[in-house]
């Protein structure tokens, strides 16, 4: 299966990280913060105002604007 | 009494310096707390708006260590302000500040893979590193176990297990300093081949050309290779022209390679760390599913979110405006019985009026804040450490970014409702430079408590028997104005000064967790000793030399308002009267308004004395000398235009120069609150003018 946004998966879903693209130091953060490829992420639930969105790498729970969601390039499992 | 930009924290050469690093929420204060019971220093590193914070421990041998507790950060990178605070310390690149002899890491057990990313930066340093495995207490509950000897034995650094909360493992890790701490191992992480070979050539000429030790050579040149930073970064970091140019080729080579030079050494540490970890973490068989996640079903939820949500925020203001408002009457009576009593035993003349209406006075109005702001740090603190305050965030971010500011802005802003002083203080949570520059320069147009006295005098005098429905109905305008204005003025700081990419909204949601009395009431006495201490004896001179305004010169036998238009601050009220006239205002009003730059509620006592109403005047005689007020040709001064006017006029207006010193304090800059004066008060003349030159317009009195 090709890659696609993280923002594509159902809540709930789990996928693998295949690529970030975007903003060099937003990208960095990211990977920081421990989303890097081959690192299986889920999706937990969107904010009460729909933006924005909780997700679960690496066994605790980070929260990142859709916008910068969009960065992250999955493998929906 | 020290007016310096920051406070001198003493680190005594003699004994060793131990500095704690790590994530935010890893518990580091609860240990730093723990070690240092409350021996410890608040300041700020020279030059940034990072706060310092020192404290001394006494180990099992009876020898003393500084503790330094720098602040919680991902990762050392450079990317913010604290980072790179962190980072100059532990290369002893800081001023005033010697490098330290051990690095604590407090590491979050429970959330140990990404808190040992920073640890394998921590290594490269070369400092002696100890590891403290706080809230071992929590893996537990989370369904996983880790096995602390088997961490020590493949990191070959000491592991401590710890539950700081509960001042476990803090003997123990008192006695590892103590005992001395073997120089750090060599990293076992390894980067692509090529990447190996291009860090190994800059680190080199990092050694021979900057005379860099092989340490800080290895860590900044994986810094400098993997970073995206702009150049002038690099050159900002002592690397010249041709170490840029070194990066650049060597950036070129890698990316010819295939080697993807911006995550290979992120991902190479991760590796490793998921490597380490096979063997010291296990799942436990049948795992519950977390308490966090039960909570956050609900406390994030579409429906009962917003409702936890609404209920803790009125909970906070019915705490501010009911149980906080006992003691600021016992505060100000207190003060006011005070003066009275001096009144009448001191023989009348300077030194008495400089006592009382100069002095207590003063202090009075700075301590009058402290229940305020106990109530709210109360408040602040329990949330931040239930893990509460990143859920409002989360609730609140979609509106703050829709006016280009971070959701952690909410909670401080709604602050302002009660008091600018606090708002500005919790402005801290918000890790990103602009966006908490920005959202302390607009949290003073939030309508505060302190505003409330003149809205009540002015609407009174506008309309005289106001029904509770009308009077109801004028505040919740003001306030509405008041939040319009502080939004507008974000929208245009996001697009103007402060233009640039909006900065990316990467937030941790930590499991919730137990607030201790302990560490709330040391976090309630911190903020209001730093507010007593540095804001107090600047608001304090401030009163002194408005009241030697008001009082200086003396027309002898004069007393009330003869001898308060001879006063300098009269004059000067006399000499603004042209540039307020066209706001409707006279000279009276003038006074009135350079009075209330002390504190807005002195406006109404200023009005008593410009009015002359003696000391006993209750609040009806000065709405009586309102409307009975003319100007020198007999038209009437407070017509509803005018009342109008000033009440825009303090929705607006910088009237709090404790707020300007706050700003100042958090800023650590003049520029800043000089700024903030000047668009507030500058807004606040246009508003005024457009209502009333507006309103004659359109034929209204």
């Amino acid at each position: 299966m090709g890659a696609c946004s993280i923002n594509t998966l159902r809540i709930g879903q789990k996928g693998i990280v295949m690529d970030l693209a975007g903003d060099d130091q937003i990208v960095q953060r990211l990977l920081e913060m421990g989303v890097t490829p081959g690192c299986p992420v889920q999706i937990i639930r969107y904010a009460p105002m729909g933006d924005p969105v909780e997700i679960k790498v690496r066994g605790y729970h980070l929260t990142i604007r859709k916008k910068e969601a969009d960065m992250i390039l999955v493998d929906p499992q | 009494m020290s007016l310096t930009r920051s406070v001198l924290l003493e680190q005594e050469e003699r004994f060793m310096t131990v500095a704690l690093v790590g994530n935010p929420n890893s518990g580091k204060s609860t240990v730093f707390n723990a070690l240092t019971r409350l021996r410890q220093k608040v300041g700020n590193y020279p030059g940034v708006t990072v706060e310092k914070k020192l404290g001394r421990a006494i180990l099992p041998d009876g020898k003393a260590m500084n503790v330094l507790d720098l602040p919680g950060t991902y990762s050392l990178a450079v990317q913010s302000p604290d980072e790179q605070v962190v980072r100059d310390v532990l290369l002893g690149h800081m001023n005033d500040t010697t490098r330290p002899d051990v690095v604590v890491c407090i590491v979050d057990a429970s959330n140990i893979e990404r808190n040992l990313y920073l640890v394998s930066q921590v290594q490269d340093l070369g400092i002696p590193v100890v590891v403290a495995l706080n809230m071992m207490d929590e893996t537990v509950k989370q369904g996983r176990a880790i096995d602390p000897q088997k961490l020590q034995a493949v990191l070959r650094m000491p592991v401590v297990p710890m539950v700081a909360s509960k001042e476990q493992g803090i003997e123990e890790l008192k006695t590892i300093l103590a005992r001395g701490v073997e120089p750090v191992p060599l990293r076992e992480w390894r980067m692509p081949a090529v990447m190996e070979e291009e860090v190994a050539l800059f680190a080199q000429w990092l050694c021979t050309d900057r005379k860099m030790d092989r340490f800080t050579a290895f860590s900044e040149a994986v810094i400098h290779l993997s970073t995206p930073i702009a150049k002038h970064h690099l050159l900002e970091h002592g690397v010249s022209d041709i170490g840029t140019a070194m990066v650049q080729d060597a950036r070129q080579r890698l990316t010819r390679a295939g080697v993807k030079w911006r995550s290979a050494v992120i991902e190479a540490r991760y590796d490793w760390i998921h490597r380490i970890l096979e063997g010291v973490l296990t799942d436990l068989p049948d795992p519950k599913i977390r308490k966090t996640e039960r909570f956050d079903a609900v406390l994030t939820h579409r429906v009962w979110g917003w409702v936890v949500f609404v209920s803790v925020m009125v909970l906070m203001f019915y705490m501010i405006f009911t149980i906080a408002a006992y003691p600021m009457e016992w505060i100000s009576k207190g003060f006011e019985l005070l003066s009275a009593e001096l009144k009448s035993v001191l023989p009348a003349g300077d030194i008495r009026d400089l006592l009382t209406d100069g002095i207590i006075a003063g202090v009075g109005g700075v301590v009058v804040f402290l229940p305020q702001i106990l109530t709210l740090f109360f408040f602040i603190s329990l949330m931040q450490d239930t893990g509460y305050m990143a859920r409002a965030a989360f609730i609140m971010d979609r509106l703050m970014s829709r006016v280009g500011l971070h959701g952690k802005a909410f909670i401080p802003l709604l602050c302002g409702f009660a008091c600018a002083i606090p708002s500005i203080m919790a402005c801290r949570s918000i890790e990103n430079p602009k966006d908490r520059l920005v959202t302390i320069l607009v949290s003073p147009l939030m309508v505060c408590s302190a505003r409330l006295p003149v809205f009540a005098l002015m609407i009174a005098v506008l309309i005289p028997n106001t029904s509770p429905f009308e009077k109801a109905g004028i505040m919740l305008s003001l306030y509405l104005t008041g939040i319009l204005g502080a939004i507008l003025m974000a929208w245009v700081f996001k697009h103007t000064i402060f233009k640039g990419p909006t900065p990316p909204f990467i937030m941790e949601l930590p499991p919730y967790r137990f607030p201790t009395l302990k560490a709330t009431f040391l976090h309630m006495w911190e903020r209001s000793q730093l507010f007593l201490k540095k804001a107090g004896t600047v608001i304090l001179i401030f009163s002194v030399i408005l009241w030697a305004l008001m009082t200086y010169p003396k027309l002898p036998g004069a007393s009330g308002d003869v001898a308060l238009r001879h006063s300098f601050a009269g004059r000067a009220g006399v000499l603004m009267e042209p540039v307020i006239r066209p706001l409707g205002y006279d000279w009276r009003i003038g006074i009135g308004l350079i009075g209330s730059l002390a504190a807005r509620e002195i406006f109404v006592s200023t009005m008593n004395i410009a009015f002359n109403i003696d000391d006993s005047g209750d609040a009806a005689s000065l709405h009586s000398a309102f409307s009975e007020a003319r100007w020198p040709d007999g038209r009437v001064l407070f017509t509803p235009l005018v009342c109008v006017s000033l009440l825009i006029f303090y929705v607006f207006a910088m009237q709090c120069f404790s707020t300007l010193v706050v700003t100042w304090r958090e800023t650590n800059s003049w520029l800043w609150p000089a700024f903030q004066f000047v668009y507030m008060t500058g807004i606040a003349y246009v508003a005024a003018l457009t209502v009333y030159q507006g309103g004659r317009w359109l034929g209204f009195q």
